[in-house]
């Protein structure tokens, strides 16, 4: 690690006067920056993909990537974020454990002249970029092509758990889509509920009561993620429905992956974080040269948080995986063709031979 | 159990009421016929309800019905082991996390061990499969109860720790995938494809075989009682038992060959045999599917080993009264660590039907079932204080807690209120056998 920083400070060195003699207009020439993350906390695998994403831009560019885990503590994140600051960082990424409790660190960040990215997480301060997915477009996108595979007949919403304000969020982007089918009748709300836990049991016993009450009669099931999506199979399964009524989902599952190349699931909508953590850690290093934030590509103004304060946010559009688009996935190494094929027909899908 | 406090009212002969005399002479046991009836309650409730509400009650059809076993059958195999722990005055807080562990592992084992090595759908792959999951159920069960006997935890601690714990395990195992699909004859272990229903002949065939049973069961208890010199049912009585319990039984069996196939099934099922379909359409009635058939017999075997064999007798000793049975000589460090174990084995086979149900194994699979677990028991009549419960009840107490989820789902209830009432139920439900309880001492 020592070696690394002396290493960097050398770079920083050099930088500093290659800047001054060409000018400090040229990006690629700044060189020496610290870009810095405080996770919330490291035990989920997703955080380690992004961290490779990041690290390899940010050292790409010569700089140097330090990082902090709160391990799920909102307190163990407001001293990380103080080491960040006394640690010198031009740029910190803040994946926020609490969107509120986070805030006064956050202004300590400002004070001390650095900039802040939340990360993936928002938090609500006008000075910081907001970086992350987006997520009513999640829903727009699930929406869009179970209306393109089924654009009338009966719809059943498998939602997530009524706690978490993203299973809202996606079904608001699920009805601004399907709002003109549903207005003049083509389209018919026959099941909705919130599953406790997004679990997929529970998902199971729902879609089982929906065809229950419908007597089978469902023509398209809207669900809010890949795993009740593998419960929601389960039970069109038992009815032989399996393959023949569109299913939604999103998050990229294998198992998922699979079932679109099977097809029995229609679409799963995939946030690769690679994308998310190549982006921000862009935005971190241009932020770091002296970039105004506003002035970076794909930064629009967003004021739909909790707050409505209005932030500059780039929101990344998520990749629909499809039977059409699979082969962007295995090339992208997030599956093996192997998994992704498993049990699939000969000649049935193109990228699977 | 039950039979003590009724015998002692013999004497009173000459001035009980005739119900009581019916309840003594058939020794049924109240609180079965009071949850029974809650039961029937919810049901008609429901059904009622559905018909004023979307103008069409779905509940009481054939086909709401055989879900409904179905989707009880993991919940009601736990129960039987929560049980027996709980007249022991123990508790297991981590059915829910080892039942996901579990099927995480066996999911593993089948997907990604078995699978590549013998290759897909070797009949092999299944049984492997499914003694993985028992032995693994079998082994941290054993942790458990060894940890509690042995060591001393109380065991609200021991398995509070086992609910993290293996909620660890499972994330470690997996990450957070999901692992799917399961193994084509596993998957039949959770009754959801064509080939895991028996068939409308064969559940006839079994229903005959229970009213056998039952017949040969009556007989063989009323020449036992006749050679210990015991007072006798009244033959109107037994007969009474008999007719009832066949009725139950081949009820039962009406109901879930009253579900036929759903159409596409029966239509890709012809296809594949070259069965020309007759004008009226194939009709192939469901029966029995696979899982209920497993918690029936595992409802069966608890219930001989807890009534008929020395463990069982134990338990109940334990639960009366621990140092009382430590002192009569019982081991009872070693009878906590066979309990717990137990308990272990059944979350095993609950795992396989949820994750053959499923077709996926996850590590959210489970989570909050040790919940359902202890509500359904404590409904079925299981104390707390220890030293009461019956397999039956808890086997009951998760159907009514499947009927209230599954009846409330039908009718489209808002989540939150679900969760409210199905909280109350469990509270009410504990304040009415309490009450029962007072007044029959």
């Amino acid at each position: 690690m020592k070696s690394i920083k002396s290493l960097a400070s050398g770079a920083a060195v050099s930088a500093l006067s290659a800047a001054f003699l060409f000018g400090a207009a040229d990006p690629a020439l700044a060189k020496g920056h610290k870009e810095c993350v405080s996770w919330k906390t490291f035990q989920e695998e997703r955080w380690k993909t992004d961290e490779k994403a990041i690290k390899s831009v940010v050292e790409a560019a010569g700089d140097t990537f330090i990082t902090a885990d709160a391990q799920g503590s909102a307190t163990k994140q407001a001293s990380d974020i103080e080491g960040l600051i006394s640690q010198k960082c031009n740029v910190i990424l803040v994946v926020a454990y609490d969107a509120d409790a986070i805030l006064p660190s956050i202004k300590k960040i400002n004070d001390a002249g650095i900039k802040a990215i939340a990360y993936d997480v928002q938090f609500e301060d006008p000075n910081a970029l907001y970086i992350t997915f987006d997520n009513i477009g999640v829903g727009r996108l699930m929406a869009k092509e179970i209306y393109k595979a089924k654009p009338s007949g009966n719809y059943a919403f498998i939602k997530g758990d009524k706690g978490d304000p993203n299973a809202t969020f996606l079904f608001s982007g699920i009805q601004e889509v399907l709002k003109d089918g549903m207005d003049s009748g083509k389209i018919k709300n026959v099941c909705e509920t919130f599953t406790d836990g997004w679990k997929p049991d529970n998902a199971q016993k729902e879609m089982e009561q929906c065809l229950t009450k419908q007597n089978n009669k469902v023509d398209a099931v809207v669900s809010e993620n890949d795993g009740m999506a593998s419960g929601v199979v389960a039970a069109l399964k038992a009815q032989g429905l399996a393959g023949s009524v569109p299913v939604s989902g999103q998050d990229g599952d294998l198992a998922a992956i699979n079932r679109v190349a099977l097809g029995t699931q229609t679409v799963s909508i995939w946030k690769d974080s690679r994308q998310l953590g190549k982006a921000a850690a862009e935005a971190a290093v241009a932020m770091a040269d002296g970039k105004d934030a506003a002035g970076l590509a794909g930064v629009m103004k967003f004021n739909k948080g909790k707050k409505g304060v209005e932030m500059n946010t780039i929101l990344l559009p998520p990749t629909p995986v499809t039977k059409d688009t699979l082969a962007a996935v295995i090339d992208a190494g997030w599956i093996t063709k192997d998994k992704a094929c498993a049990g699939v027909k000969k000649g049935s899908v193109a990228v699977c031979g | 159990m039950s039979g003590g406090a009724e015998s002692s009212t013999a004497h009173l002969m000459t001035t009980e009421s005739p119900t009581r005399r019916f309840f003594r002479a058939t020794e049924i046991d109240t609180r079965l016929l009071g949850m029974v009836g809650a039961l029937v309650a919810i049901w008609v409730g429901f059904q009622v309800f559905g018909q004023i509400i979307t103008g069409e009650g779905v509940f009481l059809t054939p086909r709401n019905l055989w879900n409904l076993l179905v989707q009880t059958s993991a919940i009601a195999v736990m129960s039987t082991g929560m049980v027996l722990i709980i007249v022991m005055r123990h508790i297991d807080l981590s059915v829910g996390s080892m039942l996901s562990f579990i099927g995480v592992v066996t999911g593993v084992a089948q997907v990604y061990w078995l699978s590549p090595w013998l290759g897909a759908d070797n009949p092999f792959i299944w049984v492997v499969g499914v003694v993985v999951a028992l032995g693994v159920g079998a082994l941290l069960g054993a942790l458990n109860g060894f940890l509690i006997a042995y060591a001393g935890i109380p065991s609200f601690i021991v398995t509070l720790g086992g609910l993290i714990v293996y909620n660890g395990l499972a994330w470690w195992v997996i990450r957070g995938e999901t692992v799917a699909p399961m193994d084509a004859y596993f998957e039949l272990i959770g009754g959801t494809p064509q080939g895991s229903w028996i068939g409308g002949m064969a559940s006839w065939a079994l229903g005959g075989l229970a009213c056998l049973a039952i017949l040969i069961g009556v007989a063989v208890n009323r020449s036992n009682r006749a050679r210990f010199k015991f007072p006798q049912r009244p033959v109107w009585a037994e007969i009474f038992l008999i007719v009832v319990g066949c009725a139950v039984a081949l009820g039962t069996v009406a109901v879930v060959n009253a579900y036929p196939w759903p159409p596409k099934v029966a239509e890709n099922y012809a296809l594949e045999h070259n069965i020309a379909p007759p004008a009226e359409g194939l009709i192939f009635a469901h029966g029995f599917a696979i899982p209920m058939l497993i918690a029936l017999a595992v409802g069966v075997v608890m219930t001989f080993l807890s009534t008929r064999t020395r463990f069982g007798r134990y338990v109940y000793a334990i639960g009366g009264n621990p140092e009382a049975a430590e002192l009569a000589g019982v081991n009872t460090k070693l009878i906590t660590l066979q309990m717990f174990a137990i308990m272990g084995i059944l979350a095993g086979v609950a795992a396989c039907i949820t994750a053959a149900r499923l077709d996926a194994a996850s590590n959210s699979l489970g989570q909050f079932d040790e919940l359902y677990v202890i509500a359904a028991t404590v409904i079925g009549g299981t104390s707390l204080a220890g030293g009461v419960g019956t397999i039956y009840g808890a086997m009951l107490g998760a159907l009514v807690m499947q009927s209230l989820q599954s009846g409330m789902t039908l009718l489209n209830f808002d989540s939150a209120v679900k969760d409210v009432i199905v909280g109350s139920v469990l509270v009410f439900a504990v304040w009415i056998d309490q009450l029962y309880r007072r007044r029959q001492a």
